[in-house]
């Protein structure tokens, strides 16, 4: 029996909610962050006052202090922050989960709101990522994260014969799907083989659409007890497993220095993921998988089981991430790189949608779906259900 | 005033960027053997006191014997490209000037999972750029020189670069 199976379906997801996304919004980040915890109870049908628990990243600006006094919470009893950027998500809504079934909380919020688009990138601060690992890359150019995740790519390519078609597959798998909805920021640009192989390059051998948008936004959820999601507006998500992961002599972006750098962080969190599941990766119908770049998809693929090890690329072809196509449609809302880039909480309310049928490229008959965070980085994942 | 002197305790000295403007290492109490290593031309590696096994990059602790006893030693200079990219702007400057510029990462001979982060130059005066991209392959034997970089205090950093061996 798994050692998880308190966790089980205990607690559920019961509303999620989204600001537009834009290049630039002008609402700053903590009153996006506000608006969208008030519309997230409003979807669930709790006030805001029920509020007792707290769950954001490392990397959120609006504090637990600041959004209790905007939207009116009572006593908050659980708080806690993930780090590691875009591998904190899965792991936010997972502590959330956590803190409801142990009782430490009974309404618990998970947010991440961010102006990606109108602020600074994070790489051109020239002063604080001179440490390790920094001081061992940024002096030669290795400036930004699409050059760590390229110096992986080159080698992948390498090593199992994965081409840059295989890397367009997952591009215009998951800019067909933000074709389909018309909350993402590439609604209407539809993107070809030839599209994709036109475009300049950033880090060879990556190119423009192999790298995720640039985003304001906000997301929200709210997750409650099984028993009281019941009773609610929608119909239950349940959080059927959850796990993080962070694997032996790792080092965040740049992991360079250990026996096998294509093996990340998605094996380690799989390793638990599974063990904590009553269910397998054949058993997953549809998923969204964090992908700030193209071969994050791949990585993934293999990490998390769907494939064997170099098999990715094979597993992209005809169609088989695309909804309507494939074996395992991939974020079915455009992802990061077509939808929103929102730190990947997008993923984690897409993954809702697929579950109470209410996608925009919904899969049908859909009862179970995988939501990953960062490959690269110490990452997490939730295994949903209805 | 050097990178590795204004070390002390924990201290990490940032001392800002080469006269260039390319980035320089932040030397702190772990990695500063390093940085005095490359002054020589010699490539130093951190070692446990203990156990002997060695890692990179420098930490206070052996992850295998716990033991906070460190050192360091001399390894050869030999490697090759494990993998190698090739960025375009945007890009900080000046390394936007010089792009497309490579960026390689170097496992060593004698200890393929040590690997180091460079560029793949002519010669220890080399630029980043002056290596046509299109001819770089995973696989080819490099070794390491080092390249003086000077800040406009008149301090120095030496950092491993990489030529091609024949």
């Amino acid at each position: 029996m798994s050692p998880a199976v308190g966790f089980q379906d205990a607690t559920a997801i019961a509303g999620i909610a989204q600001t537009p996304f834009a290049k630039h919004l002008e609402p700053s980040e903590a009153e996006l962050a506000c608006q969208v915890i008030v519309d997230a109870c409003a979807d669930a049908g709790i006030d805001p006052s029920e509020i007792d628990a707290l769950c954001s990243y490392t990397m959120e600006a609006t504090e637990e202090v600041d959004i209790a006094r905007n939207v009116g919470c009572g006593d908050i009893t659980f708080f806690s922050q993930i780090g590691y950027g875009g591998g904190a998500g899965c792991g936010v809504v997972g502590h959330a989960a956590l803190a409801v079934a142990s009782g430490q909380a009974e309404v618990a919020v998970a947010w991440r709101s961010r102006k990606r688009g109108s602020g600074p990138r994070p790489w051109t601060s020239t002063s604080v990522q001179l440490r390790v690992p920094g001081a061992w890359t940024r002096p030669f150019g290795l400036l930004r994260p699409v050059d760590e995740i390229a110096m992986l790519t080159r080698r992948y390519m390498h090593e199992y014969g994965a081409t840059r078609e295989h890397l367009a597959n997952v591009a215009m798998a998951v800019r067909k799907h933000a074709n389909m909805n018309p909350a993402a920021f590439m609604h209407d640009r539809p993107m070809s083989l030839d599209d994709y192989m036109n475009a300049r390059w950033v880090s060879e051998p990556l190119c423009l659409f192999d790298n995720c948008l640039e985003t304001d936004g906000a997301l929200a959820c709210v997750v409650v007890s099984a028993e009281r999601a019941r009773d609610l507006r929608h119909p239950p998500v349940y959080v059927h497993a959850f796990a993080q992961g962070l694997p032996p002599q790792h080092q965040t972006m740049v992991n360079f220095y250990n026996d096998d750098p294509l093996t990340g962080p998605a094996w380690a969190c799989a390793r638990r993921l599974w063990a904590n599941a009553a269910f397998g990766p054949k058993d997953v119908h549809v998923a969204q998988i964090y992908d700030a770049f193209t071969p994050l998809i791949l990585l993934s693929l293999e990490g998390y089981g769907f494939c064997e090890r170099g098999e990715a690329g094979g597993f992209t072809e005809d169609g088989n991430l695309e909804w309507g196509r494939g074996s395992l449609p991939v974020n079915t809302a455009g992802g990061g790189l077509s939808e929103a880039y929102v730190h990947g909480f997008n993923l984690i309310n897409e993954g809702v949608r697929q579950l109470r049928g209410t996608s925009t490229a919904q899969v049908e008959g859909a009862e179970t779906c995988l939501v990953t965070s960062g490959e690269g980085v110490p990452t997490s994942a939730l295994l949903l259900r209805r | 005033m050097t990178n590795a002197a204004a070390f002390s305790g924990g201290y990490v000295a940032n001392l800002g960027p080469s006269e260039e403007g390319y980035l320089l290492p932040a030397v702190d109490e772990e990695s500063v053997f390093f940085w005095e290593g490359t002054r020589l031309g010699e490539l130093r590696i951190q070692k446990c006191n203990s156990c002997g096994r060695l890692r990179h990059p420098p930490r206070p602790m052996c992850p295998t014997c716990h033991s906070t006893d460190r050192g360091w030693t001399q390894v050869g200079t030999t490697g090759t490209i494990w993998s190698y990219v090739v960025p375009h702007p945007p890009l900080l400057r000046p390394y936007s000037d010089r792009a497309p510029y490579n960026v390689v990462l170097v496992e060593l001979d004698e200890h393929p999972t040590i690997r180091f982060v460079g560029n793949l130059v002519s010669g220890p005066e080399g630029e980043l750029d002056e290596v046509d991209p299109t001819t770089i392959r995973i696989g080819e034997p490099v070794e390491a020189v080092f390249k003086r970089f000077r800040r406009v205090d008149g301090s120095e950093e030496f950092l491993p670069f990489w030529v091609r061996r024949s």
